[in-house]
């Protein structure tokens, strides 16, 4: 049985997707760049960073390109002057959320949010920066977990829920005040479902988790859910 | 032949390492390419006790964490026509503004740097400008016209965004900047 | 049960209702009972046994009548009468002038005839009518017969056909149509199919749904078993807010009635229907109520919305495709069964039929929940519903649509309320939220106080909506606190159109509708606030005071 293909347009190129691709993987297999921050391939899309929002014709609302699949004769503009603004804006908010001080962050040169912001321009923030100070946990032997560099893209909660599978790791409370917790918010080395496999501190954009006495640049693996998930398939 | 008047340029040191300034020279060569276009009216390497009027370009080094800081910088704005960030402390307040993390800030800086960790003699300073409540970056100040990220940002960037003014044109640091 | 026996009971009710000369009906809902009206209702029983009365006239606890600016209150049929701020102690002396001597109290009689002549009341068409602890009521004046008729000569096909010639659209808020939401749940083949009614009605201000909930509770059930059978759903779930106890009980016992009675379990009615409702009871979170969120939330997990598509109708509850509707919504689609679409599209405005409840509050007179036909303007509302303004005072603005609404001004008041209007003039629809604003009030203090509102129930998932908001309201303390920039104003619009355009789901979507609004239709109150450093309505100044000294 031949496969089905549908035509779309990205940014004015006539591309092909196989149907059940989403907007972002039919942009990447033809090249064309949508930035993004929570999406990893491999994990669920989460849809939260808002990055990689496009314009789709014919919907007055923005879509998650990580989460909307293609369809037929889809039209899709991915780098509008309005989208850019939007993530400039969005860069600005996230650096000015939490505590970003890259030049003694554990991050700092291989950095996600450091490098969308230079990738942007966005050389400095309009809106006022948040001073509160989060407790960070250093109890496990290893890792470190630093709330005030956390950008909450919850990609440490997928992997330990759906690639590992233990679910150590999640959220409390909400909005402004959420906060990446082990277990029932209890110290991580206090934690009787953490494996200590390391993956979040894999997948972690920024200096969130880490581990101990290593630069990120040492431990970060960005390609793991995906060589994990695509192994499992076969 | 018409002798065009060299720009009147301006650096600041305020709440920072240095370290911007040491970049600043790390322009080596360039830096005699530059002399001839622009005169250093006021600078922590020249020995100008007041701020100048009718400066052109001022870059500022560090972020504002003192009264006398924060009254140099607004004299500084009055009297300058493009006013430029210089690293990471002057654009997001960097390590200095850390402090602002801590309730009472100004009490448990000065504790843990004059007395606690202090063996010998521990005291407060005394005849220094006071501290603010809290540590500013320049543009919770004053109004910034142009911002060069970095921690320090290289003596390229510099060059290129000194360079560009000169030329007339705006520099585009996409890309080309990067925090920390 | 057979739908004969429906007719029957309806029948034995209709005589026994008939045998009874007067009927006290005490309203019992949350309005009313915070006054007194459970020992009220006590009282009315009392006096009745006293004085033998017990087969001339039944004393009934009944749900929201609707005014409930005069609590408590009691309403007695025949004629009508409703009787304002009842004490226990006046209840001898109704009982004696009204229902032994027939003479109406003038002097305790509620008199705004505007209040309910500019309404229709059609999904309130029960509450205050009836006892909504018992089934049997609901039957006396033609409830499940709209179900009877369903099952026994409709197709599924045709109620989806009804629903969608009614016009009839989602309550909720955005106005979808309700005929092309079931049809496309309908088409959906997988299996099992659920739906659910959303009843978690979180706006501060808001309390349409729990009242239709207190007042007229197998509406609710009757709806969502009719769309159960039309769309192929064998199980439904009322979602509510734990916040509201007294509707949870209601609900509770109505569905053991209702199953009592065969009306829910297997072979509903003698069809082939089985279809089972359990109460889901909401952890007090606002974006709990967001379409997909409070799917998370039925599944056990955190109430945060998801991407969209797939749509609940394609992918729901556990993966399945599932219907989600308002209750006001599913309360709608007996009468719509019994008396056809083209009765229904009738109501209203061709685009918008029907009638919307609205929870009138703020400064008005006649606060309370009213419902009214669609097309009806702001202006009528406010002022002939609502009496206009108190005390004096001047009218400033009307805020439509709970938190995330828009603050409109004087001069949009003849503005007709449908869902499109409406988002034109930067309003919502939403949950039927009106408050009323007079010129005490500072505008940017309103603003501030929903942003507030919606940033604390940010769930967090993502960043326009959770890191956005604290900076809008940042701002707006700034102005209040007499030391914005007008630059200030371009920041907070930009970041508003960011969090309007980039945000996950309706919560941040809405959010800055009250500061967008404001600030295109009072920008001068913003600029008085920071150029000339003075808050037009006073109330700002205090706090401004207080820099000034430190």
């Amino acid at each position: 049985m031949s496969e089905r293909i549908v035509k779309l347009i990205i940014d004015g190129k006539e591309i092909f997707a196989k149907p059940t691709d989403t907007i972002l993987k039919a942009a990447i297999d033809n090249g064309i760049q949508i930035p993004t921050l929570c999406y990893l391939e491999g994990l669920t899309p989460h849809g939260g960073c808002r990055l990689c929002v496009v314009e789709v014709k014919g919907n007055p609302k923005l879509m998650t390109s990580c989460t909307t699949p293609v369809s037929n004769n889809m039209e899709i503009i991915t780098n509008s002057p309005k989208l850019i603004k939007y993530r400039k804006q969005i860069i600005e908010l996230l650096l000015a959320e939490r505590i970003h001080t890259c030049s003694v962050c554990i991050a700092n040169g291989s950095c996600e949010l450091q490098e969308l912001a230079s990738k942007f321009g966005v050389d400095h923030t309009n809106v006022s920066r948040n001073w509160e100070r989060f407790e960070l946990d250093m109890s496990h032997e290893r890792f470190v977990l630093d709330h005030n560099r956390c950008i909450l893209c919850t990609r440490c909660i997928r992997v330990c829920d759906e690639i590992e599978g233990v679910h150590t790791l999640d959220i409390k409370r909400r909005g402004k005040d959420s906060m990446i917790i082990v277990d029932l918010d209890e110290p991580w080395s206090a934690s009787y479902s953490c494996t200590s496999c390391g993956k979040c501190s894999a997948v972690c954009p920024v200096g969130a988790i880490y581990v101990k006495g290593k630069p990120l640049s040492e431990t970060k693996r960005k390609e793991l859910p995906k060589f994990i998930t695509e192994r499992r398939r076969r | 032949m018409i002798v065009l008047a060299k720009v009147k340029v301006a650096t600041v040191w305020l709440s920072g390492c240095s370290g911007c300034h040491m970049s600043f020279l790390d322009q080596d060569e360039k830096l005699i390419e530059l002399s001839k276009r622009i005169e250093l009216v006021y600078s922590p390497i020249a020995d100008v006790k007041e701020f100048p009027e009718n400066v052109d370009i001022t870059f500022i080094e560090g972020a504002v964490a003192n009264e006398e800081q924060f009254h140099l910088l607004k004299l500084i704005r009055e009297r300058t026509k493009l006013l430029i960030a210089l690293g990471d402390c002057a654009v997001t307040g960097n390590v200095v503004t850390l402090r602002n993390c801590f309730q009472d800030s100004v009490k448990e800086v000065l504790e843990k740097a004059y007395i606690e960790t202090v063996t010998y003699n521990p005291q407060y300073p005394v005849q220094v400008p006071k501290l603010l409540e809290k540590a500013y970056s320049i543009n919770e100040v004053v109004k910034v016209d142009f911002y060069i990220p970095g921690c320090p940002p290289s003596a390229d960037l510099i060059n290129y965004v000194i360079t560009e003014f000169l030329e007339g044109r705006v520099p585009s640091i996409e890309e080309k900047f990067k925090y920390g | 049960m057979k739908p004969e026996e429906i007719q029957k009971i309806a029948e034995t009710e209709h005589d026994l209702r008939m045998s009874y000369k007067y009927r006290i009906n005490v309203c019992c809902s949350s309005g009313c009972l915070p006054f007194g009206a459970q020992k009220l209702l006590k009282a009315f029983e009392d006096t009745i046994k006293e004085l033998g009365l017990e087969r001339v006239c039944k004393v009934a606890r009944t749900g929201c009548v609707g005014t409930c600016s005069v609590a408590p209150v009691v309403l007695i049929d025949p004629g009508n009468h409703l009787y304002q701020n009842v004490k226990p102690e006046d209840a001898k002396k109704i009982v004696q002038e009204h229902i032994i001597n027939g003479q109406v109290l003038e002097e305790y009689l509620y008199k705004n005839e505007a209040y309910f002549s500019k309404q229709y009341r059609l999904i309130l068409r029960n509450a205050g009518k009836i006892d909504p602890l018992r089934i049997e009521d609901y039957i006396a004046v033609g409830g499940y017969s709209a179900l009877a008729k369903a099952l026994t000569q409709m197709t599924p096909e045709q109620i989806i056909y009804e629903i969608s010639l009614s016009g009839l659209r989602g309550r909720g808020g955005a106005g979808f149509s309700t005929g092309q939401k079931w049809n496309f749940v309908a088409k959906s083949t997988a299996k099992p199919k659920y739906i659910v009614a959303n009843l978690d009605e979180g706006d501060p201000g808001v309390f349409a749904n729990r009242t239709l909930a207190e007042a007229d509770p197998h509406a609710i059930i009757e709806g969502m078993t009719i769309a159960a059978y039309a769309v192929g759903a064998e199980k439904g779930f009322i979602y509510i807010r734990a916040e509201y106890p007294l509707a949870i009980q209601t609900l509770k016992k109505a569905i053991e009635q209702a199953k009592s009675y065969g009306l829910l379990g297997n072979n509903i009615l003698g069809s082939t229907l089985n279809f089972d409702i359990e109460l889901r009871l909401g952890a007090g979170a606002f974006v709990a109520g967001e379409e997909t969120a409070i799917l998370s939330s039925i599944e056990g997990l955190r109430a945060t919305p998801r991407p969209r598509p797939p749509y609940p109708a394609v992918s729901g509850l556990w993966g399945k495709p599932t219907l989600i509707n308002n209750v006001e919504t599913l309360a709608n689609v007996p009468l719509i069964i019994l008396n056809g679409g083209t009765w229904f599209s009738k109501l209203g405005t061709p685009k918008c039929t029907g009638t919307k409840c609205f929870s009138l509050t703020g400064k008005v007179k006649n606060p309370g929940l009213i419902e009214v036909p669609m097309g009806i303007t702001l202006k009528e509302i406010v002022y002939e519903i609502g009496g206009g303004v108190p005390d004096g005072k001047k009218f400033k603005a009307v805020l439509v649509g709970g938190p995330s609404g828009g603050c409109l001004p004087e001069s949009m008041l003849s503005l007709p309320i449908d869902y499109e209007s409406l988002t034109q003039a930067g309003a919502i629809m939403g949950s039927g939220g009106i408050v009323v604003i007079d010129d005490e009030s500072c505008i940017v203090d309103t603003a501030r106080f929903f942003i507030d509102f919606c940033m604390d129930e940010s769930c967090g998932k993502c960043i326009p909506c959770r890191a956005g908001l604290p900076k809008v309201r940042e701002i707006l303390d700034r102005i209040m606190l007499g030391e914005g920039k007008v630059e200030d104003l371009k920041v907070l619009e930009e970041l508003c159109y960011l969090i309007k355009d980039a945000s996950l789901c309706g919560l941040g979507q809405t959010a800055p509708n009250p500061v967008l609004t404001t600030l295109n239709y009072f920008k001068q109150e913003y600029l008085a606030h920071i150029v000339e450093k003075s808050c037009p309505a006073k109330k700002c100044i205090l706090k401004k005071v207080e820099v000034v000294k430190e």
